[in-house]
């Protein structure tokens, strides 16, 4: 064996090494304990694969690499990345990772298209003969997997930076966009995107028919990604983010089988399941199936609970009296929801409840699944304030202890503590999971005004005698209320 | 008979779904989020692809776009492990 030879079969066990690091790294992702040394096992994976993929294209398949164009994507796409990463909020992850989700989705089209162009379009004497017969053994599974490779990734791209912008609010403010017959629109595109694929690899015979077959696909496929998800509302969000990621890793895959790419089809497929995996833990957390949330129109359903009704009998008070209140309870739990995070008052509301444990105070925090934008996404930012984690208590274990406590303090959360979806069958959130609020001796519901939450209905919890609204910005709130604080003590 | 290279790869990618199923399934919600992240992350594998189509030097409609998929697959990949850190060690501070 020369030396060229023991590189170029190096490289196959390089993706073996790098394949079993992939799966150890998710693994030690899944823990705390564990979970930053899994990110970097995962990063330094992924560097192996990439050395493992030079050494393959130059001593395995003999090409000669030329580094211009792979050096200037590498750098302009690490610097975006290492900016974009090193600059964004903690509160914007998830739009954040729904961007980098969507570039993943497009690298893989591009991919595929960049094979449709090398191996057809721009090859010289090919026979006028379908694209599948045209790429030679195994051409017929090399054409399916470009056309899925292409939908899928251009689906993913489209359908990330819907949710980006959704998540931001710039779109209607996250509510849904319902399109009159989006059901048959969606079912044209789909259509059309079977036939175009279809037409560029078993029935375009020239190099201009797979062009106009891939860029017809790649465009009817990306018109699908916006209308797959404009009809989905902002709380539903989470699940489209975590479903596009199993997207973006199902695409990977797919350009693994067109260039027969073995890590490519395992690393893909494993974060395809991932992906599936969240996206049903979260629905489960919203009792909702997958189906349910994909259809989508949430909160504009029709129904007769589904008004934005006037409020009636609200109370609301100031920071003074609430810090009287809370200076006399023995046990106080904290419900953040997204208000939290769009106010940055995850330290100030750190600093609240080290005051109130400094009196005695019983201090909780009640996460919801399904809190914030993405699952998890209170526990990040409280554990950016360094709140201890073993006073976030999840939803099963912390309902019970609502009945005896003096004081809960909803923060920026609106349909996860909605008692609709307890008591009302024919609200458009009924049957899902909330935390019983409610049942505390005092609630205070910090929000800057009456307006419904993204599920855009009445929350009647701001109605009930218990239930004191104080009005404002929540990190502003939580600053009077500690100034308040301190000035009793 | 022989095993086509097509039956092997569908082995691998059922294969791996299952592992992927496998090494998920009990994730604390605390982790969701870096989780999905990091995953998204380990989906920039498509760079070994964009790798394997950007090694021409002459430009032509394939090397473009072969570049173009070097770029946005580096972004995933760079982006993805630094920001998953950057959550990550916020949990880490907390063993102070």
């Amino acid at each position: 064996m020369t030396a060229n030879e023991f590189l170029g079969q190096g490289a196959y066990y390089i993706y073996l090494i790098s394949a079993v690091l992939f799966i150890f790294g998710l693994k030690q992702l899944s823990r705390v304990r564990t979970a930053r040394r899994g990110n970097n096992l995962a990063a330094f994976a992924m560097l192996l694969a990439v050395i493992g993929t030079l050494l393959e294209l130059k001593f395995a398949k003999g090409l000669d690499i030329d580094f211009r164009w792979i050096l200037a994507g590498a750098i302009v796409g690490g610097v975006i990345g290492i900016v974009a990463a090193l600059r964004v909020a903690m509160t914007s992850m998830p739009e954040m990772v729904a961007l980098f989700n969507g570039s993943g989705g497009l690298a893989s089209a591009l991919v595929a298209a960049a094979v449709v162009w090398d191996q057809l379009i721009l090859k010289d004497g090919l026979a006028p003969a379908s694209a599948a017969s045209n790429l030679g053994d195994g051409g017929i599974t090399e054409a399916v997997s470009i056309v899925l490779s292409v939908l899928i990734g251009a689906v993913t791209l489209t359908g990330s930076v819907v949710a980006f912008l959704k998540l931001q609010g710039r779109l209607k403010k996250g509510a849904p966009i319902i399109l009159p017959g989006r059901h048959v629109i969606s079912l044209l595109l789909i259509v059309g995107a079977a036939a175009s694929g279809i037409y560029f690899g078993f029935v375009g015979e020239t190099a201009d028919a797979y062009a106009t077959g891939t860029i017809v696909l790649a465009l009817v496929a990306s018109i699908l990604g916006v209308l797959l998800v404009i009809p989905i509302g902002g709380a539903d969000m989470p699940v489209v983010v975590s479903l596009l990621n199993s997207y973006s890793g199902l695409a990977a895959c797919a350009a693994g089988f067109v260039i027969n790419n073995p890590l490519l089809i395992i690393a893909g497929s494993m974060v395809g399941a991932a992906g599936l995996i969240l996206t049903n833990i979260m629905c489960v957390a919203m009792n909702r199936s997958l189906l349910n949330v994909l259809v989508g129109g949430f909160g504009v359903a029709e129904g007769a609970s589904a008004d934005h009704g006037e409020y009636e009998g609200v109370t609301s008070c100031d920071a003074e009296e609430a810090a009287m209140v809370l200076e006399s309870a023995r046990s106080v739990i904290v419900v953040p929801g997204y208000g939290l995070a769009v106010a940055q008052a995850q330290h100030v509301v750190r600093e609240l409840a080290d005051l109130l444990e400094a009196r005695g105070t019983k201090v909780q925090y009640a996460i919801h699944p399904v809190a914030g934008r993405m699952p998890g996404h209170m526990n990040v930012l409280l554990a950016e304030a360094n709140v201890p984690y073993d006073q976030l208590v999840e939803m099963d274990a912390i309902n019970p202890e609502f009945r005896d406590t003096d004081v809960a303090i909803v923060l920026g959360a609106n349909d996860v503590v909605n008692p609709a979806a307890n008591n009302d069958p024919k609200s458009p959130i009924a049957g899902m999971p909330i935390l019983d609020v409610e049942h505390a001796r005092t609630v205070f519901v910090i929000k800057r005004s009456l307006s419904p939450g993204y599920a855009g209905i009445k929350n009647e919890l701001f109605e009930r005698d218990n239930t004191m609204m104080i009005f404002g910005d929540a990190k502003k709130v939580l600053n009077g209320l500690v100034n308040e604080f301190k000035e009793l003590s | 008979m022989v095993i086509g290279a097509l039956v092997i790869s569908l082995y691998i990618f059922v294969l791996a779904m299952f592992v992927g199923f496998e090494v998920i399934t009990k994730v604390p919600p605390t982790l969701h989020t870096p989780l999905m992240s990091g995953a998204n992350a380990i989906s920039g594998i498509t760079i070994v692809g964009a790798l394997t189509v950007a090694v021409y030097g002459e430009l032509t409609a394939a090397t473009a776009l072969g570049g173009l998929a070097v770029l946005f697959a580096t972004i995933n990949v760079v982006g993805g492990f630094l920001v998953t850190d950057r959550m990550l060690r916020m949990f880490g501070r907390r063993d102070r």
